[in-house]
């Protein structure tokens, strides 16, 4: 197993990348571009800022992460394998019958996962329970969600964003990966979202739009958010879907693809420069 | 064994609030939560008793519900209360998956069931909420008919893991039984007879308990099961009914989905018997009186002695 090392978030990203990338070729197809979109914010939350690991996973003080966008799934595996939550064997299993990692994240299947999700629009709101609770609790840890873009039509997710700012859940530090498309087009063209940042602002929290392909400034906004008090924080990340991967990057419809001979034998090639640069520099 | 010959009337809501307080002292992990019917439900009135362990989020019944499941993970016990149309229908996904699938704890009372609903008519009148709650995997599924058994259903949902549906009148219902009576079964035998067994639940157990004596008037012995444990249903109950060869279910529900969908599928399975739903059929809510409501929606006394007399003649064909 690959440890996550003193701490190249980085390299940890290309890590993420490159096992997402595999969870997918051995399985043929799945949610590639928005899995894709988020590896950076993976790779800093639990590379650097997200106190959680096999050791504690029962300790109620940890962090606690949700992905709201749960067809995101593969990545946060990837990542929780490279956090030593459980064998690489298992990534070999993704949506296979029978499997402990099926597409959308599941709790009880996985260690590592704190929230089932997959329903859109839901996981941000067990997000907003967590905090509360934990605030109730008068612990002083952290909850951590990524929620889509797209996600964001849904109505739950702005019932979730306004009880967080009036219980003032300055714990709760929301990401919102921002890569412009949902399943069936550009969320301009299928209902514009309008703009993120002034929206947080409006629902009372600290919100600012960043680049979230850049490990540097993805870092830089959890030191931000952490510092802020009395509001919760929006982080609105800048991503493309399918980030990191030309190919990918590049189609107009890259949310649930099976990739052809060609768009795999190209796939192929990327993860191998990525196996390389893990295997020299990690 | 029961109180009902005194008719006494008992306001259910303040029941929950009660409850709620005697679990919430003991226990710092029991939080209230409410989407703006807290004065409905009167626990307005313990809110300041409950301090932190009471939130309201306002109309946010599907944020409620994802609340709850959160609260769930960090080690709290969450009683969830709303109207049962809210609780059931317009949450179905919320607590199909982020509730029962994700496998956290939670209890839901879902308050004004069916007619009791009364003049907050069809949009607020839920005959559907058992059948929907009844089909989630591992949940278990009551219906209160009084003041005590709803008192020990909080306290068993408190103490069971997962998810908890009640459903309950929230303002005045026949009282049934003492402060001390106990509950073991999943259902409550109140009357025996050996001629027609009438199952019901919720309301429609105190007309149960009438039909019966009007039968008596005619000589037929009539048997009176309260119905109270929907899911896990009681067959040894239903079985031990359906020794008389005649059954009536009543309801204040769809006959499709509830008691009556319940009490058939274990007679078609283990012991085929001459079985009549009395219930809600093919129609929607609407305002009415409580008593103009159940004649419309023919689930009363009369329905009930009119249908176990039909079956006897089935029965003795």
């Amino acid at each position: 197993m690959i440890q996550v090392g003193n701490i190249d978030l980085d390299l940890f990203a290309k890590k993420i990348r490159y096992y997402t990338l595999k969870q997918f070729t051995l399985m043929g197809f799945g949610h590639y571009g928005g899995s894709l979109s988020i590896v950076e914010t993976l790779a800093v939350l639990y590379g650097k800022h997200l106190n959680a690991s096999p050791e504690i996973r029962d300790d109620l003080n940890r962090d606690y992460f949700v992905l709201s966008k749960g067809h995101a799934g593969p990545a946060l595996y990837a990542t929780l394998y490279l956090k030593g939550y459980f064998t690489e064997e298992w990534l070999g299993t993704l949506n296979k019958n029978g499997t402990k990692l099926p597409s959308h994240p599941d709790r009880n299947l996985i260690p590592g996962v704190d929230m089932t999700t997959g329903s859109l629009g839901q996981g941000i709101s067990a997000a907003t329970g967590i905090a509360l609770g934990n605030k109730i609790a008068k612990r002083e840890n952290y909850t951590f969600c990524i929620v889509g873009d797209g996600e964001l039509n849904e109505g739950q997710a702005w019932e979730a964003i306004q009880m967080a700012s009036h219980n003032k859940l300055d714990k709760l530090i929301i990401f919102v990966d921002d890569n412009k498309m949902q399943l069936d087009g550009p969320t301009l063209e299928i209902n514009n979202p309008l703009d993120f940042v002034k929206k947080f602002q409006a629902f009372g929290y600290f919100s600012k739009r960043i680049d979230g392909s850049s490990v540097t400034e993805i870092s830089e906004a959890v030191v931000w958010a952490k510092a802020n008090h009395d509001k919760p924080t929006a982080i609105i990340l800048d991503t493309i879907k399918g980030q990191g991967i030309p190919i990918i990057e590049e189609m107009g419809n890259n949310h649930h693809i099976r990739p052809d001979k060609a768009t795999n034998n190209e796939i192929i090639k990327v993860m191998n420069i990525l196996g390389k640069e893990i295997e020299v520099n990690g | 064994m029961t109180y009902f010959p005194k008719k006494e009337v008992i306001e259910m809501r303040s029941v929950y609030a009660n409850t709620l307080i005697e679990l919430a002292e003991n226990d710092e992990k029991v939080i209230a939560l409410e989407a703006d019917l807290s004065s409905a439900i009167t626990t307005d009135k313990i809110k300041n008793q409950l301090k932190n362990q009471y939130v309201n989020l306002g109309i946010m019944e599907a944020e409620m519900i994802g609340t709850a499941a959160g609260l769930s993970v960090t080690g709290f016990k969450p009683f969830v209360h709303t109207f049962a149309n809210f609780a059931s229908r317009r949450v179905y996904d919320q607590v199909f998956v982020s509730l029962a699938y994700a496998q956290l704890n939670a209890v839901i009372l879902g308050s004004d069931a069916g007619v009791t609903a009364e003049h907050n008519g069809g949009t607020h009148m839920p005959f559907e909420d058992l059948a929907l709650m009844r089909i989630i995997p591992n949940n278990k599924v009551y219906e209160a008919s009084d003041s005590t058994l709803l008192r020990y259903l909080l306290h068993k949902g408190y103490k069971d893991d997962g998810l908890t549906y009640i459903r309950t009148i929230r303002k005045n219902a026949i009282k049934l039984y003492k402060e001390e009576e106990t509950f073991e079964t999943g259902s409550k035998l109140l009357r025996e007879g050996n001629d027609v067994a009438i199952l019901a639940s919720g309301i429609m157990v105190s007309d149960a308990l009438e039909a019966a004596e009007e039968l008596s008037k005619e000589g037929i012995e009539t048997m009176v099961i309260d119905m109270y444990q929907i899911k896990p249903i009681d067959q040894k109950a239903i079985l031990k009914a359906a020794q008389t060869g005649a059954i009536v279910t009543a309801e204040n529900h769809n006959v499709i989905g509830g008691l009556g969908s319940a009490v058939a599928e274990v007679l078609a399975e283990e012991a085929p018997t001459h079985h009549y739903r009395v219930g809600v059929r093919e129609k929607f809510g609407q305002v009415g009186t409580m008593d103009w409501l159940k004649e419309d929606y023919l689930i009363t006394v009369n329905e009930i002695v009119t249908q176990a007399k039909k079956l006897l003649l089935k029965k003795n064909k």
